[in-house]
């Protein structure tokens, strides 16, 4: 035993290799593999009389993503999503971000931090059902606003094309709602820890010379806070874009991304369709990510 | 007789870095020996070959005649006192000094007996249940000895154990660790960047600077022949004349050291002696330091040099601003073999 | 009450209000689930409940449908979980410390089933299920949970490793420990709770997954896609309710637990 000690001691390279080869081997064939095979997939067509794959490479399936209207459109509309979901997500998380960072007292900071971080904690599909129960047509949000009277304001929006629809609980808005309720930790989290990298002395500094608190928070937090949330909207966006259970289970008619590479890959058996668009994702989000690089997101994470 | 520790041309290269740079040097057995030197000079590194952390690059490393370059720490005769003293936390004090025997495979009777044994000679065989978290860094340090001791190893690692630790306890630690290398009869090798330290327990130094080592010597002669520029200055701070002043007060071009104790304050009209060498220049600070005072004295030619001299009050006619006399006997030049 | 100035680092009581609304709403949700899990109507989402009852959690236990996704669930955490823990121990173990060459892919290539939308992996996972005429099944399953699964572990004691003094471990050899002996006394016992923490976390995320096990599941139905299909047929609403209930307790228990772990671990 120590004899094997000492020989795998006097050779720190080949340790470290037995070390990782059977998570490498595991990791290179299913999860590398998969990735290949998805990207070769992806190079080939359906034949549109025999429903049949053609195994030849070819650029017609992005072809056809990229220009077929009905299918620019998908793209478009997730694409939509995400951004308003991340301004949205933005938004709500400066004022708790900030008010965790600077104002809570030591035991509120840590009550708030638990608090923001529990949700995470919870299963991702009983959230989701949850608000379909909340925004369904006689559940709570409803029964809220018909208490307060706001009933007939609710169906007006509802009737606003483009966000709204036949009922909160399938309608643009309503995906809205919950897209901002999922990801707004992510949001929160890496803001806040960006937030708390701004010293205290700074801000004394800009009241000193004449600020009052929202001046200070406007020229001086949040653009140091700026890679904070260009980190959390990282998160938002690639997770927004690829998200095709709350479409489903909270959506519109309108179909997007997630919802046609799944659909694509059951009923129509369309692999290399449903392969070329989840290939979309992947660039939008490698974009993104060069942006949120610029913005500093990778000092923040 | 076989060399306790022997280093031949041993390098150690990091990318670009020579950490230790071929050194070669022999530990005889018994000795209480040094290892000095500024951070990065590559004693700690030297340490660590000793020890089997490290693997030199080229040369090899001798434990008594043996050559263990390629052996791993745990087949060596020896054992190591960390900086941190690196006691394991989740052990109790009993545990951690009983570590080296049990993962021998000795029985569990016999290694608690001998574990309380070894507590009892650090004097703290109350401590045995407690954790290390709940111990003062003076009872670590000596936790982390009786740990080492407990496996009667031939040679016995200090890295800078002193360094954590206030002045007064500093002073008794050092007195505590000559009586105990003394009694039993090991060789210690002992890392520190305190001269003072390597000066009054050593029998031998060893100076680092760079990766190399400079001169290795016992402490008097490391302090009053110094055989480098650096060595000099490290050592005991003495002033190291070079270039045209070593000309022209020495009458060769080699550069020499003078101790700052051998310097004599003269009015600047004091004659001059035969046997000695002076100079003039102004007194720009003097610091009081109880039985001693240091003068910085700077020439015409821009040299400072450091003058020592008892307190007495003559010493009141050099005031800052001074014109003095500076003056040394010829004997206390002492020639070096390189300048920096 | 005297009205109090309000220092200048003070937080007005319209942030205070803003701040723990917006944890209200982050909130209320589950707070709303658990209650429909106990009201008594039966057809719809009707709010405020008519009443509360234990019935329907009496009917959800009768279901024998439930109690094949749940053991299905169960048993698919269960091997993906140990998967985890032994392959993300060994790449921990190779990746704390030290460099080599393609380490820096490697972490890459680690980062890559959490950074990667769910959707990117379940597709390229029923792409390669089909391209090796593979029937989709429980190891199918296995397969797409265990590759996250390992990364989780990894993460959890990576990071408790690379947080070890190096010295820890230079002592113990200095002592006349091997390497392996130094794991057994030392690297084990300091790591243990983060590889606890690990396969919670794990089993947690296992047990709740549904974006790549849709993919990969073909006909099986974990407790989540038994849960998924139930949302578009309303068979009886409140038995999902409780269904609801009773899987987000079991994937909430295992990350508290974990998260305490890693907080005690980290003191």
């Amino acid at each position: 035993m120590r004899a094997l000690s000492t020989f795998l001691y006097r050779r720190p390279n080949f340790y470290v290799l037995l070390l990782l080869i059977p998570p490498l081997l595991w990791f290179g064939t299913v999860y590398l593999g998969s990735l290949f095979t998805l990207l070769a997939q992806s190079m080939y067509a359906i034949d549109e009389f025999t429903a049949k794959v053609v195994y030849e490479p070819t650029l017609a399936t992005y072809k056809q993503v990229v220009t077929q209207p009905a299918n620019v459109d998908i793209i478009l509309r997730t694409l939509s999503m995400a951004i308003a979901v991340t301004i949205a997500c933005g938004l709500i998380a400066l004022p708790i971000a900030n008010y965790m960072v600077r104002y809570a007292s030591a035991r509120g900071r840590a009550l708030l931090y638990v608090g923001v971080m529990l949700p995470m904690w919870m299963s991702y599909l009983v959230k989701v059902y949850a608000w379909r129960l909340i925004l369904a047509k006689q559940g709570i949000l409803s029964w809220m606003l018909d208490t307060v009277g706001l009933g007939a304001g609710l169906d007006a929006v509802l009737r606003i094309p483009g966000i709204g629809g036949p009922s909160l609980s399938s309608s643009y808005i309503g995906m809205f709602i919950v897209f901002v309720y999922m990801w707004l930790p992510f949001m929160i989290l890496p803001l806040a820890a960006a937030l708390e990298k701004v010293p205290e002395s700074l801000l004394q500094a800009s009241a000193d010379l004449g600020a009052r608190p929202v001046q200070t928070f406007r020229t001086v937090t949040l653009p140091l806070a700026l890679p904070g949330l260009a980190a959390g909207s990282v998160f938002t966006f690639s997770l927004t874009l690829g998200d095709y259970i709350i479409p489903s289970v909270v959506g519109a008619p309108g179909y997007f991304i997630g919802m046609m590479v799944y659909q694509q890959q059951g009923t129509a058996g369309n692999i290399p369709l449903a392969a070329a668009f989840s290939v979309v994702p992947i660039v939008l989000i490698m974009v993104y990510l060069t942006l949120a690089k610029r913005a500093g997101a990778f000092d923040a994470l | 007789m076989t060399a306790a520790i022997e280093f031949l041309d041993v390098s150690r290269v990091y990318g670009e870095v020579h950490a230790v740079d071929r050194v070669s040097l022999t530990v005889q057995a018994g000795e209480f020996f040094a290892m000095l030197g500024p951070s990065g000079s590559g004693k700690t590194t030297c340490l660590r070959l000793i020890a089997g952390f490290e693997t030199p690059d080229t040369g090899s490393v001798l434990l008594n005649g043996r050559d263990v370059t390629d052996d791993p720490p745990y087949a060596r005769d020896v054992n190591t006192v960390f900086q941190d003293y690196a006691l394991f936390p989740h052990m109790s004090v009993l545990e951690n000094v009983a570590y080296g025997p049990r993962v021998r495979g000795q029985r569990k009777d016999d290694w608690r007996r001998r574990a309380h044994e070894m507590l009892e000679l650090v004097q703290l065989g109350h401590f045995a249940q407690r954790r290390p978290s709940q111990l003062s860094g003076g009872q670590r340090q000596r936790v982390s000895l009786a740990r080492a001791l407990i496996n009667q190893p031939r040679v016995l690692l200090l890295d800078e154990p002193l360094g954590a630790l206030d002045l007064k306890l500093r002073e008794e630690m050092q007195i505590e660790l000559k009586n105990l290398q003394r009694r039993l009869g090991i060789t210690f090798v002992f890392v520190t960047h305190d001269q003072g330290e390597a000066l009054s327990m050593a029998d031998r130094v060893a100076v680092f600077n760079r990766g190399r080592i400079e001169q290795l010597d016992t402490p008097r002669t490391l302090y009053t022949r110094p055989a480098t520029a650096f060595v000099a200055r490290f050592v005991g701070g003495a002033n190291v004349v070079a270039g045209e002043l070593a000309q022209r007060l020495s009458g060769r071009a080699e550069p020499f050291a003078v101790r700052a104790e051998n310097i004599r304050l003269r009015a600047p009209a004091a004659p001059a002696d035969a046997n000695s060498m002076s100079c003039l220049g102004d007194v720009a600070d003097v610091q009081y330091h109880g039985a001693m005072s240091r003068w910085q004295v700077q020439l015409e030619s821009g040299e400072v040099f450091a003058a020592a001299l008892p307190d007495v009050s003559s010493n009141g006619d050099f005031k800052i601003g001074a014109r003095v006399r500076l003056e040394w006997s010829r004997a206390d030049a002492v020639p070096l073999t390189a300048a920096e | 009450m005297r009205y109090r100035r309000r220092r200048w680092n003070e937080a007005s009581l319209g942030a205070r209000l803003a701040a723990y609304a917006v944890l209200a709403f982050m909130h209320l949700p589950v707070l709303v689930i658990v209650l429909y899990a106990f009201t008594t109507a039966d057809r719809t989402y009707e709010f405020p409940p008519p009443g509360l009852t234990l019935h329907w959690f009496e009917a959800a236990f009768a279901r024998s449908d439930i109690w094949a996704a749940m053991r299905l669930s169960l048993s698919v955490a269960a091997v993906a979980t140990v998967f985890a823990i032994i392959l993300g121990s060994l790449t921990a173990l190779g990746m704390a410390r030290g460099s080599f060459r393609g380490k820096e892919s490697i972490t890459v290539l680690l980062v890559l089933p959490i950074a990667l939308p769910g959707i990117i992996t379940g597709i390229a996972l029923l792409a390669a299920i089909k391209s090796a005429h593979l029937d989709p099944g429980f190891w199918t399953i296995v397969a797409g949970h265990a590759t996250f699964c390992i990364v989780i572990v990894y993460n959890n004691v990576v990071a408790r490793l690379r947080r070890l003094p190096h010295s820890w471990i230079e002592a113990s050899m200095d002592l006349g420990a091997d390497g392996w002996q130094t794991f057994r006394h030392i690297v084990l016992p300091q790591t243990a709770s983060a590889l606890l923490a690990g396969g919670m976390l794990a089993f947690a995320l296992s047990f709740d997954e549904i974006i790549v096990t849709l993919f990969t599941a073909g006909h099986d139905r974990t407790l989540p896609i038994w849960f998924f299909n139930e949302l578009f047929r309303p068979r009886e609403r409140p038995i999902t309710n409780v269904v609801a209930v009773v899987v987000m307790i079991v994937t909430f228990v295992p990350i508290l637990l974990a998260y305490r772990l890693t907080r005690r671990g980290s003191e």
